[in-house]
């Protein structure tokens, strides 16, 4: 066991593409805890989708031994945390698990929105925070003007920032030192005391079943003892313990202040929850951490598969992803127009996204998305409440009193060029504004703005009006009442379920047109005319007509052509079979993929 | 009981695989080369036809078709060496039809008299349009008084002559095409074969397309404006529609072209050349090496050029008989489907519809389902 002062436990903060993972690297590599060959990018971001997209979705941790200058050699224990505000909860969790931070700024870009919300996530844990500007080494670098911004915005001291480059490793050794000597050791710790332990994430192992990541507070971890998650009331015993340096290495014990792994045994991540006390059975600790909370899915979409004859293998996929995703939701769903699926549940968009790469890539299927939802609160005459996933099941509107929808405070940081596209989009978006200031030279926008505005494609329309200038971030703050109407599309008269959608009465009219003017083009013409309408109940708020087909035949057809002629329209015939059909009208697959896209 | 190609007849197809130029819009198997050794391809040709003759024996032979590439720039002693290999292989029909098609240039025209000689009785020219900036644009090499001129020799020199007008080409209004189509009908002419140009993938338009040149092409609504127009002026021209794309004089239907559309059967040689044969009751696609070479290749070496032969199941046949039969006026016997064990529900619920019509045994297309066939096929085929 280590004594406590030799002991740092921190997180890296950082936006996207700022040198978090860089960093990481480097820290790695300086201190020799990965041999030289083993050095590949982004050591820590384990899954394909983690290193494409820069970003991280489960926490990781590694522990690094540097000889300070002082004589003695430190355990360091980074813990990687997601960065994204779908995963706020678990980002929390790893705070809670670490006594500082560093923040990574890039020198030439200045702090975005993502990185104010982490940073408060590391001040709400009263992290010791030690800015580092990265990037140094661009011509383009600013460190004067980005350390008066830092002190600006976030009202930290940045007088003495590393200045870095992580390309280059620059700076880095100042970086480690800064690490012993400016963030504190673990607050407390008794070895003596009964185990307490924080369940910081857990992931799936095909050969050990499900790592935890542990940091342990009072009491130590060894193997064979006989542990006890405090909320889920599940027992197990040990029967790995180690740390990550990045790979794994056993060790005997885990101590106070320690951070490290164990596996118990455990079958899925389900079974473990994030933010939970791990104890000992017998002779535990009466009090759990404080701060744990169920993870609750916010948004909901249906996933389909292209060839309904994949449904099981989707099913499949679906399942083993649940099984080592305890925020991720799902029921099965069927729909007229998309056959079998299912309904999901996501933190967020990026949450939805990384789930539906993830089957398309892993498991090799192709989907249809129908557009996202989020969970009204139906309130009923009868004065039930009804939380309503999907807008196919809405109850009669005659029985409704009311609707609420959840809200979101957004936080927007952009460019004073794109100022006023971006109010108007806010506005547009049914926004009620909450403050405008000025992060250093930049507008600070944050805004009261309904989460289903924000699924839809708010977060495109604001790329495109900021041309990519602009960073947002925010966070729920509960459930208002609005005027929400349940949105039908008909084609031929036929409702087409995959199309419904919630959405706010003033909208309704322009979102049903911009519908039924996208799906005119999507459709293709057949032997007969076909009306496409929006409307609410009965009544047909935007209508468009696809005129019958005119002209279709094969203007040269001789004795070559008979063969091809006749597979092509074999080709033809198995190709409508993939249509969906409503009444007579067949409806390519690309038909409903386009028009849910979210681009509007 | 006779066999089913007999209600479609048998003819030869023969294939001259080259071109002076590559037209853009063209995706038929068609090579430019330098120099051609026409006694060593009528050797080949002449093999073909003798191979083709020891399998389907004796049977009365209605016509004979060469097509390309362009089968003007055979030399008419080339011509004369396939036709007496026809003579000396199958017995003939009295009024046996001998096609050849022809570019209207001056110096092919030069040859319409030696292939006369030879034994053609029809040309079928490639006229494409009659103004010299369209012709630019379809890469074709003649102007529009060459092609008028070719087609008045054509006229003295054969029995009967028909051409191709390409239509619903780049910004071509209505007004324009009912002009063109008009002068055109206004010739002495027999035969018309009216095709809408078609982008067909492989093809320099193709590839334009694709990359989105080529603007000014007709909208749908536009080819259907233009197909109305095309049917209206050649029926009060006495030349209705027998076929989709092609328009006669009762006595002119192109015999050959029939045997196609009625599911008959044919032979065909030359390179890429598709055959359909009824041979001991089955009937089977042949299809012959695309490249020259190696067709060339195949005959001198190993005494065939065919590439691959393959027999059509019923449900194929039936498909084909649709496919093909209801692109005829005359549509298709009922009695032939029958034998073929086909399920005449769909067909009932179209005619219901409007869009076929059962009538004296035969199934056929409506007006209105003509321009929309591909459509109506996709209701109408098994599978």
């Amino acid at each position: 066991m280590t004594d406590l002062a030799r002991i740092r436990n921190f997180s890296i903060v950082a936006h996207i593409d700022h040198g978090k993972s860089t960093l990481a690297d480097r820290l790695i590599q300086l201190t020799g805890t990965v041999a030289e060959r083993d050095m590949k990018e982004q050591l820590l971001d384990a899954m394909d989708i983690e290193r494409e997209r820069g970003i991280t979705i489960k926490a990781n941790t590694v522990r690094i031994e540097y000889p300070a200058k002082d004589g003695h050699t430190y355990i360091l224990n980074l813990i990687d945390t997601p960065g994204h505000v779908d995963f706020a909860y678990e980002v929390s969790r790893s705070m809670q698990a670490v006594e500082g931070s560093l923040l990574v700024v890039d020198a030439t870009q200045g702090v975005e929105a993502q990185t104010l919300a982490n940073v408060y996530a590391a001040i709400d844990a009263d992290h010791e925070i030690v800015p580092v500007l990265n990037k140094i080494d661009l011509p383009a670098a600013e460190p004067d003007r980005i350390r008066e911004q830092i002190e600006d915005i976030i009202g930290i001291d940045a007088s003495e920032a590393c200045l870095i480059s992580a390309k280059t490793g620059l700076g880095i050794p100042d970086v480690l030192e800064a690490i012993v000597t400016r963030l504190p050791p673990p607050h407390s710790g008794d070895r003596e005391a009964p185990l307490k332990a924080m369940l910081v994430d857990s992931k799936y192992d095909p050969y050990l079943g499900v790592v935890v990541i542990v940091r342990v507070i009072d009491g130590v971890l060894k193997k064979g003892q006989r542990i006890k998650m405090m909320k889920t009331g599940g027992t197990y015993d040990i029967d790995r313990i180690g740390v990550y340096r990045p790979a794994m290495q056993e060790v005997a014990e885990l101590g106070p202040g320690e951070i490290g792994y164990i596996t118990a045994q455990i079958k899925q991540v389900r079974d473990t929850r994030v933010g939970d006390t791990i104890t000992t059975e017998k002779k535990g600790t009466e009090t759990p951490l404080p701060g744990f909370k169920p993870s609750i899915p916010v948004v909901f979409c249906g996933l389909f598969p292209v060839d309904s004859s994949e449904f099981e293998d989707l099913r499949d996929a679906i399942e083993k992803l649940a099984l080592n995703d305890a925020s991720f939701s799902f029921e099965m769903e069927t729909s007229a127009a998309l056959g079998f699926g299912f309904r999901c549940g996501f933190l967020g968009l990026l949450h939805l996204e990384v789930i539906r790469d993830r089957i398309e890539r892993e498991y090799n299927i192709e989907l249809i998305t129908t557009a996202p939802s989020v969970v009204y609160h139906v309130h009923m005459r009868s004065g039930e409440m009804i939380e309503l996933h999907n807008p196919a099941d809405m109850p009669d509107p005659t029985i409704v009193d009311h609707i609420e929808e959840p809200r979101i405070k957004a936080t927007i940081l952009v460019p004073d060029d794109y100022l006023g596209d971006v109010l108007k989009l806010c506005q547009d978006r049914r926004g009620i504004q909450l403050e405008l200031t000025y992060a250093g030279t930049r507008p600070l926008v944050v805004y009261d703005l309904p989460l289903n505005e924000v699924v839809f494609d708010f977060y495109d329309r604001l790329k495109s009006v900021t041309k990519g200038y602009a960073s947002f971030d925010y966070q729920m703050i509960g459930y208002r009442q609005d005027s929400l109407v349940k949105m039908q599309i008909l084609v031929n008269d036929e409702p087409v379920d995959a199309l419904s959608m919630m959405v706010h009465r003033d909208r309704a009219e322009m979102r049903g047109r911009a519908m039924c003017e996208k799906l005119k083009e999507l459709i293709p013409r057949h032997m007969f005319k076909i009306p496409i309408q929006a409307a609410i109940g009965g009544k047909v708020i935007a209508r468009e007509t696809l005129s019958a087909l005119r002209k279709d035949v094969t203007a040269k057809c001789y004795g070559g052509d008979a063969t091809r002629k006749r597979k092509l329209l074999d080709k033809q015939k198995a190709g409508k079979k993939k249509m969906r059909q409503f009444g007579k009208v067949d409806i390519p697959q690309e038909a409903f993929i386009s028009a849910l896209k979210m681009d509007g | 009981m006779a066999e089913d190609w007999q209600a479609g007849g048998f003819g030869l197809y023969v294939h001259w695989p080259f071109c002076q130029a590559k037209c853009p819009y063209c995706d038929f198997n068609s090579h430019v080369v330098a120099g051609v050794d026409q006694e060593r391809w009528a050797r080949a040709l002449v093999a073909e036809i003798r191979r083709y003759g020891e399998q389907t024996g004796p049977r009365v032979l209605g016509s004979v078709f060469f097509g390309g590439g362009t089968p003007s720039l055979m030399g008419p002693e080339t011509v004369a060496a396939v036709l007496e290999a026809v003579r000396e292989t199958w017995p003939r029909a009295n009024d046996l039809e001998v096609t050849l098609e022809a570019n209207p240039t001056s110096v092919e025209a030069g040859r319409f008299r030696g292939y006369r000689d030879a034994g053609v009785t029809r040309v079928s020219l490639g006229v494409q349009a009659l103004d010299d900036e369209s012709l630019r644009r379809l890469g074709r090499l003649h102007s529009a008084d060459e092609a008028r001129a070719a087609f008045g020799i054509a006229r003295d020199v054969f029995e009967r002559v028909s051409f191709d007008l390409i239509y619903a080409r780049q910004d071509q209004g209505v007004e324009d095409w009912r002009r063109e189509l008009g002068a055109a009908l206004a010739l002495a002419v027999d035969h018309l074969s009216l095709y809408q140009l078609t982008i067909e993938e492989g093809t320099a338009f193709g590839a334009r397309h694709a990359a989105g040149g080529l603007k000014g092409l007709p909208d749908e609504d536009r080819a259907a404006d233009l197909w109305e127009v095309t049917q209206e002026m050649t029926a009060a021209a006495g030349m209705a529609s027998y076929e989709v794309s092609n328009h006669a004089r009762p006595d002119a239907v192109c015999y050959h072209n029939m045997v196609y559309w009625r599911s008959g059967d044919y032979a065909a040689v030359g390179p890429g050349a598709h055959g359909r044969l009824t041979l001991d009751g089955q009937r089977w696609a042949t299809v012959a090496h695309r490249a020259p070479g190696k067709w060339m290749d195949g005959v001198e070496r190993t005494g065939t050029g065919e590439e691959e032969r393959t027999p059509l199941s019923h449900e194929d046949r039936l498909t084909e008989m649709l496919l093909m039969g209801l692109r005829l006026r005359e549509g298709v016997a009922v009695e032939r489907l029958d034998r073929l064990g086909w399920d005449p529900a769909p067909a009932r619920e179209l005619a219901e519809a409007g869009w076929l019509r059962f009538e004296g045994g035969r199934l056929a297309a409506t007006a209105q389902a003509w321009p929309v066939l591909n459509a109506v096929l996709r209701e109408l085929v098994p599978g």
